[in-house]
Parts: structure tokens; sequence; C-alpha cells
């Protein structure tokens, strides 16, 4: 399916996703929204797709919402009322990401920008650019973190340093981005898409089933506490048990070769 | 027995029934009504079986009435056929306990469903409600009743009033289920529940399941009263002298339902 704002090509197992309005550094009017939406809801039911890349055409990742498309409101003076452009977009997109049972890597290309950094945080990993910066960006226009920002600032860095980046929006370079742990990898700008290649590629070739069940456990680990957490592991576990990949994987231990996974 | 709505079948101690309309989110239809009715009346004649589940599809429990179904239907052809009511009237009076796996939607008569029935086990994608208000009309299978009872009536007020569904979390948060559990593993749950009951005296649980449901029904020192003769007359039963024995012997009992 083609769409206008948003490309993407299936390749050896992974869906490569490109936001694409590069003139615009990639901000998100609605289609664009719309798009992303589309191509991942697609890309989370084709069994083909075994890992996800998101990444930026052009100079940015995303610079987030597009305010120019709402210039004409604010000309007018009249209150934005941004609560349903969340709901209806950024929402949806950052839930989906999170509650899709497959690898999803942010390859950070350029610049990014509030819900362009949601989206980001939102990705499992995070592979950047050395020219990458990273903006939390809200406070500049006088808003408050959305798209989950605040959510994975927090448990990334921890209340202290989160709070110091929303509430001064100063953005944060490659290195500083990497010694917070905010990315996983930097690698100079023209290695980044063979880089990341070859970490998809690897991932796109794992058990997908047990990396859904890893996300999950994560994702539930985050919020719940310890008990619940121990309980959640082992129902997981239990179904990660009864996977073929599981077998495999132990099979091949035994054989001392390298398992060959097929995602089930 | 072949049904074209719901499969049954039995494991051990245990009777299953699932509802079986994919193509229509095991929306409640008229002929799946009277097959569940028949199929409670099966396992309820079979001395086997001592504990139930109820379940449908990951994707849907029940997402409700059939509505294409209902749509061309009168006042007066609702009233005459009583709808849905010889179904609510069966599994709400039916003797051995009844284990929901709810997964999915379960919606409008589904949720009514479901709280007709014991002991709730829920996936995490489960989403329950009571969406009548947006087709114009209301609960009419004991929603508001049975809801009101399980989360209160500010709880019960909103969801009714707006058609608002929760998810699986806040379900068991209001105690209108008792666990939450992967979507891979709420059938396996519900008969790891279902095989725990099962393997209990029958005797007892049917007792006790009807002493908890009258507590729905009368005043608290009339519920009271009736508990402790339900439990003297267990005195009577084979089953609590096997079952004292085997505690005082330190071993596992076994039940006879006698």
């Amino acid at each position: 399916m083609e769409h206008e704002t948003v490309k993407a090509e299936l390749n050896n197992g992974v869906e490569w996703i490109w936001l694409n309005r590069p003139d615009k550094l990639n901000a998100f009017n609605e289609q664009m929204g719309d798009d992303l939406q589309e191509v991942l809801k697609e890309s989370e039911r084709r069994p083909d797709v075994r890992c996800l890349v998101l990444t930026g055409e052009g100079r940015a990742f995303s610079v987030g919402e597009d305010l120019s498309t709402n210039r004409a409101t604010y000309d007018s003076g009249k209150p934005m009322l941004l609560g349903e452009v969340i709901k209806k977009k950024y929402n949806p997109i950052v839930g989906r990401i999170r509650r899709m049972e497959k690898p999803v890597i942010a390859a950070v290309n350029g610049v990014t920008a509030g819900a362009g950094l949601g989206l980001a945080l939102a990705c499992d990993l995070r592979a950047a650019s050395d020219k990458a910066t990273f903006h939390e960006a809200f406070i500049k226009v006088g808003l408050a973190p959305d798209s989950g920002t605040s959510f994975w600032l927090t448990r990334i860095l921890g209340l202290g340093k989160a709070l110091e980046i929303g509430m001064l929006g100063e953005p944060i370079d490659a290195t500083r981005a990497f010694n917070l742990g905010l990315v996983n990898w930097v690698f100079p700008e023209g290695e980044l898409m063979m880089q990341v290649t070859k970490i998809a590629e690897k991932l796109a070739k794992g058990p997908t089933k047990a990396i859904g069940l890893t996300k999950r456990a994560m994702n539930r680990a985050v919020v719940v506490d310890m008990d619940s957490s121990l309980e959640y592991e082992m129902y997981l576990q239990d179904i990660a048990g009864r996977t073929k990949d599981h077998i495999e994987g132990v099979k091949a231990f035994f054989d001392k070769r390298d398992p060959n996974f097929i995602g089930e | 027995m072949g049904y074209e709505t719901i499969l049954t079948s039995k494991l051990g101690n245990v009777g299953i029934i699932t509802l079986n309309r994919p193509q229509a989110m095991n929306a409640l239809s008229t002929k799946l009504v009277a097959e569940m009715i028949s199929a409670l009346s099966e396992f309820e004649k079979d001395d086997e079986v001592r504990c139930l589940v109820i379940t449908g599809s990951e994707r849907a429990f029940s997402a409700g009435a059939d509505i294409k179904e209902m749509a061309d239907m009168t006042a007066v052809q609702m009233t005459m056929t009583g709808h849905f009511f010889p179904l609510w009237d069966k599994v709400g009076r039916f003797p051995k306990p009844i284990v929901g796996a709810l997964s999915g939607f379960v919606l409008g008569g589904g949720l009514e469903l479901a709280m007709s029935l014991d002991v709730l086990v829920a996936s995490e994608t489960t989403q329950l409600g009571q969406p009548e208000i947006d087709i114009g009309v209301m609960p009419g299978g004991g929603g508001t009743q049975r809801l009101t009872r399980a989360v209160g009536k500010y709880k019960a007020m909103e969801m009714i009033l707006t058609g608002k569904r929760i998810g699986a979390e806040e379900a068991k948060t209001l105690g209108l289920v008792s666990r939450v559990v992967p979507k891979e593993a709420y059938l396996l749950e519900a008969m790891k529940v279902a095989y725990e009951i099962a393997s209990k005296s029958p005797v007892a649980i049917r007792l006790a399941k009807m002493a908890v449901n009258k507590a729905f029904e009368m005043g608290l020192t009339q519920g009271i009263d009736f508990e402790r003769e339900l439990f003297y007359l267990l005195f009577a039963s084979e089953d609590k002298e096997e079952g004292m024995k085997a505690f005082m012997e330190k071993r596992k009992p076994e039940f006879k339902g006698k």
C-alpha cells in the first residue's frame, strides 16, 4: 500500500518505515499520523515482518507536531484543543509500538523533537547518528510533555534528569544522549543505516515470539510491583516454553550449532 | 451432541462450553441461546461433571446480543418469547459452579452472561462494558442489577449511562474478575480454577454456591441463618467424613459427592 507521507519497504524480514515529509523535517500533520498508524497496523499483522525500523527521510527524524498546519487558529488567538490531537494521533501510535510483539528500532538520523522524541522513546531500541539531536521541546512553546515522553524519560533517566530536560528543554547531542542512556548506540552519520541493518536483520532472525514476550515482561515490570512482575514472568515463561523456537534453541545449544528460529 | 453455534466437551470432571460464532464475535442469537440451554441441561444431568467452564474466543467472549436479529423485533415479540430470559434463568439457577474464561470483547449481553457465572478469569486483552445505551436501549439481561451489585452504584452508572468500556486490570481492581493473565493463558488458567473446584466435595460446593448467591437476595441475619443450616446439613454427608479424616491423616481427600 502506498502512503503519501510514510514510505515502507520490507527487506529480509525487516520493515523499514520512513517518515517522509523531509521539507517539513518530518513534522506530523494529520495525514502522517493516519499513514503511520496504518503502516504500523499492517506491519504488526503480517507474520513475515519480524522487526521494524522507524527512521526519517532527509535530515530530521521528526520534529513532532506540525504547528504550521494550525497557523490560522494560532493567528486568531483562539485556544488550541491539543487533547484531541494526542488522543487520536500520538497516543494510539505510541501505544501500538509498545504493545506490538515485535522488536521496533528507531534509527534516529537527525533532529528529533517533541512528539518525534516520544516516537523514538516508544521504540524498543534506539540507534542514533552522531549528528542527531534530541529536544524535549514542549516547554519552549509553552507546553507540557506528551506522547509518553514524561513516562519514558522518568524511567530511563530518573526523575532528576527528566525534570531538568523537561523544564529547560535544552537540546541533547548524541554523545550526551548515549551517556544518559537515551540511546543504545551512536554511529557515524554515514554508517548509521548499515549498522542498523545489521542489528535489525539479526533481530528479524530471532525467536520473535520470545522477543515479544520479553517486551511484554519489561513493559509490565516498569509499572507493577515485584510480586505481580514475578507472577507475570511465570505465565510468560510457560508460554515461551511451548514455542517451537524454544525447542530449536535448546537443540541447537546441545548440538553446538546456531539455532534456526522461525518466530513461532 | 452436535451444535451449530457452540462447542461442548468434557475434560475429566470439567464440562466446557465454547461460544462458537466467530464471524459474529459470538453474538448471542436465538439459536445460540437455545443451544446453550440445551448444553447446560446435559451437563447438569451428567454426574461426572462437577464444574463448567464457559468461554468464547481470544477475540471475543461475546460482543452481546445479535443486533441484526433483534432490530426488527416488537415489544410484544420480545415479551412473548422472553427473548434471552430462559438463558439467564438457566445460568442464574445452575446448581454446579461455572468458571467464565474471558478474553477480548465482553459486551452487553456478553457481560450479562459473564456476570451470571461464578468465577471470572480474564485475559489481559479483555474489554468489558454495557454499551446498550449507544443503540438507544439499555441492559435487559440483568446488567443494571448484576453490575451494580458487582462494582457499586457509581461505577455501574458510569458504565451503563456512557457505554464506556473497562479493561481487564480495572475490572480486577473493581472485583469483577478475579484473575488477569496473558492472552495465551486465560483458558488454561480458567481450567485450573475449574479443576481445583472439581476436586472439592460436589455437595459442599453446591451448597456454598447457593449460600453466596443468597447474599444478594436475603438480609444479613436471614442469610447467616440460611448459611448455618446448610453448614449443619453438610455434617450428614460422606464427603464431610472423608474430608476431615483425610485432613487428620495428612492425605488428599477423595470426594464422592455423597
